[in-house]
């Protein structure tokens, strides 16, 4: 590119060159990228039902929901130990499973029951998250029912005995002899504790 | 591009030399001047640099030797929180800004920025924000300690330094997307005539594309620790799983910010190379379109591969594919951009002054810091290096040699333009010298640590590594120590100095460069007229 000796700015139609907020079109350009800006903070609040979205789609989060059983074939030649484990994350409950470990048969539907008493002398509202040990045996261990598939509320005193209904897939890897599961009750503020 | 057949001199200009304006500190606290604010960004962000640093030495002190010698845990955490934290808001982001404001106008022959007092008040934003995270240091509970990327449920938990935190992300927030609105309006409204879009200078492109990322992004951290707010404080449950909400969620978020945000960081400091090193060659550069297509690349591409942060977090095997390859695909624009530079400088009549040296130095630790890059861009690879000093190695290759050397690069190159004066050229190769060498005494051990297996961002370590970690820590001393060099060469440049002409770069070709040095209060108040 080669430069002139400057001179006063060729008429009409040029870009304009001064430093002059008020001329329309750097005002016009401030609003649409002003714009631009708020519908990206907004997007960042979009992320949230889109990732429930496709947490759902994938199955990722599927958590609080039966799983689907497809032909089980009892597999009687193996048995695995399940241990449970139960925990409260500041609650005033008390929460134990009715049998420390069951050996079972992959493919073996099996019902297990765990027992929780409020202790408080108000209505309290719960949430159990599960999880596994090994971590990955979580995907081999199938629930059909489960108290944590929905929020549980328990009167002041009142004592709640619940199953979970579970079949271990005959696919567990070979070197799997135990599974933990493990339960933590969260307390749900502000809602149903009234 | 070609070169510049007829330099003006400044006589035009001449009536400008005494400026009118307010004296002492009044003058620059209401300033308008594109270049006064440049000055005053590169002072603040040089500033940040040697906090930061300070807080980078407590943390090399503590590892210097295994065990707990001389901080708390919890402070440790803090310290490379608030490094991290300050280098990224602090120091390289506004020092970006800083170069924008002094050359951007020079560059495309505008008068000054388009909005001149927005332009004052982004700057300003800036101080207070700091201190509300230095000040965060000395509340209860301390500052934020979960590490830079403020993950929950830790930052759901912690005391109000966080909040301290989170309101300092606003303001920086603001402050960046009204400087990239700025930018942006200036570099497409306020061209010289017959500046076309692609006759201009590199750094200009880079950062039109950098205001872009800044302005899709920024946001959406702001939404991100706003949510972490209102999950602390007003009842919300986006980050509480005990509330039905998922503290993965937060990665999500924060990394589609965080990604772009790494493009933010490095793209102005390509920009400066791509003046830098035809400059110093005395070629034009090699494939100017395909430097700008690249440039544009990387930035479209940097919002699909945020999850490559999180490929520890258990995402499905498809999405981990996905996410693996876009970000190998990175590869391409920038192998792009580091092959036009070599192609640059093949048979050039090549000159090493000091920026040169650190545009070679930038080329060569870069190009360490982006195989890294791709090394744990590898699914399996990264499972196993996921958090461990290795990624420490990798970002450090890309954001110290690489955005700060640009800087350093950029800071030499233009001084003359910004002083009037030549700068010591032996202190600033004395400069590069300690910086490069010690740089990589400091992060090249962080290598073997990381792929032994040491973790980041915890105070103590076993036996194993107490020799790496000494070596490292040294380096780091010195490193940190070399930047006086640095400061020295700036103030004595300042202070005086063999006069520089206007173009003190015979391969230099950009409008800057017509101008007189110093650069006058007001530039192009008339347009020059590019051909």
């Amino acid at each position: 590119m080669s430069v002139d000796q400057p001179s006063p700015r060729p008429g009409s139609g040029s870009t304009p060159a001064t430093a002059d907020h008020r001329l329309p079109g750097n005002r016009r350009l401030f609003m649409k990228l002003a714009v631009v800006a708020v519908a990206m903070f907004g997007f960042g609040y979009a992320m949230v039902p889109f990732y429930n979205a496709i947490c759902r789609a994938t199955g990722l989060r599927d958590i609080d929901r039966p799983d689907r059983i497809v032909n089980t074939q009892v597999d009687a030649t193996r048995s695995v130990r399940i241990e449970f484990d139960t925990n409260l994350r500041n609650m005033p409950w008390k929460f134990r499973a009715l049998q420390e470990s069951t050996d079972v048969h992959p493919g073996a539907v099996t019902q297990v029951l765990f027992e929780v008493v409020n202790e408080s002398d108000h209505a309290v509202t719960g949430q159990a998250i599960p999880s596994y040990g090994p971590q990955f045996a979580g995907q081999y261990f199938h629930k059909l029912d489960c108290f944590c598939f929905k929020r549980q509320t328990l009167a002041p005193g009142e004592t709640r005995k619940m199953p979970v209904v579970f079949v271990v897939d005959p696919k567990l890897p070979q070197q799997v002899s135990t599974i933990t599961l493990s339960y933590t009750f969260f307390e749900v503020e502000g809602n149903g504790n009234g | 591009m070609s070169s510049i057949t007829q330099p003006i001199g400044g006589h035009e200009h001449a009536h400008d030399d005494h400026a009118h304006h307010p004296t002492g500190i009044m003058r620059w606290v209401t300033t308008t001047n594109h270049k006064d604010i440049g000055t005053l960004y590169l002072w603040f962000s040089f500033t940040m640099f040697i906090v930061g640093g300070c807080m980078a030495f407590v943390i090399r002190a503590e590892l210097f030797e295994p065990g707990l010698q001389i901080v708390t845990p919890e402070f440790f955490n803090e310290m490379t929180t608030l490094h991290g934290l300050i280098m990224i808001f602090g120091a390289l982001m506004p020092g970006a800004v800083g170069f924008a404001n002094w050359m951007i106008p020079m560059q495309i022959g505008a008068p000054d920025m388009a909005f001149a007092r927005m332009n004052n008040w982004s700057f300003w934003l800036l101080p207070p924000a700091a201190l509300m995270l230095l000040i965060s240091l000395f509340v209860p509970g301390g500052a934020a300690g979960g590490g830079w990327t403020l993950y929950p449920p830790l930052t759901i938990e912690q005391g109000m330094g966080m909040d301290l935190t989170i309101f300092a992300i606003h303001i920086m927030g603001a402050s960046s997307i009204m400087g990239s609105i700025n930018i942006i309006t200036t570099i497409l409204n306020l061209r010289a005539p017959g500046m076309t879009l692609m006759k201009m200078p590199l750094f200009c492109w880079t950062w039109l594309i950098t205001a872009y990322l800044l302005i899709a992004v920024m946001p959406v951290l702001a939404g991100a620790v706003t949510m972490l707010l209102t999950d602390r404080h007003f009842g919300t449950s986006f980050f509480n799983a005990a509330g039905g909400g998922d503290p993965i969620l937060f990665q999500h978020v924060f990394w589609f910010f965080g990604h772009p945000e790494v493009y933010i960081i490095i793209l102005p400091a390509f920009g400066i190379i791509s003046e830098i090193i035809p400059t110093f060659s005395r070629k034009p550069l090699f494939g100017y379109a395909s430097m700008v297509y690249a440039v544009a690349a990387i930035a479209i591409l940097s919002f699909m591969v945020w999850a490559h942060h999180m490929f520890t977090t258990g995402l499905p095997t498809a999405g981990i594919l996905f996410y693996m390859y876009a970000t190998m695909l990175i590869a391409v624009p920038t192998g792009v951009k580091v092959f036009n530079w070599l192609a640059t400088m093949w048979k050039g009549s090549i000159s090493l002054e000091a920026p040169m040296m650190f545009a070679l130095g930038f080329l060569f630790l870069f190009v360490i810091g982006g195989f890294t890059g791709l090394v744990l861009g590898i699914v399996p690879l990264d499972v196993a290096l996921h958090d461990t000093y290795y990624v420490v190695a990798h970002f450090h290759y890309v954001m110290v040699a690489g955005t700060l050397f640009a800087f350093f690069g950029g800071v030499y190159y233009w001084l003359p333009k910004w002083t009037g004066h030549m700068y010591d050229e032996s202190l600033a190769k004395w400069h590069f010298w300690l910086s490069f060498i010690l740089f990589n005494v400091t992060f090249f051990p962080m290598h073997f640590l990381g792929l032994a297996g040491m973790p980041r961002r915890v105070p103590d370590y076993p036996q194993q590594f107490a020799d790496w970690n000494m070596v490292s820590s040294i380096g780091a001393f010195g490193f940190g120590l070399s930047q006086l060099v640095f400061l020295y060469a700036v103030i004595k440049c300042i202070r005086g100095g063999k006069p520089a002409p206007a173009k003190p770069w015979d391969g230099a070709t950009s409008l800057e460069w017509t101008l007189p040095s110093p650069a006058p209060y007001h530039s192009f108040e008339t347009p020059p007229v590019v051909r």
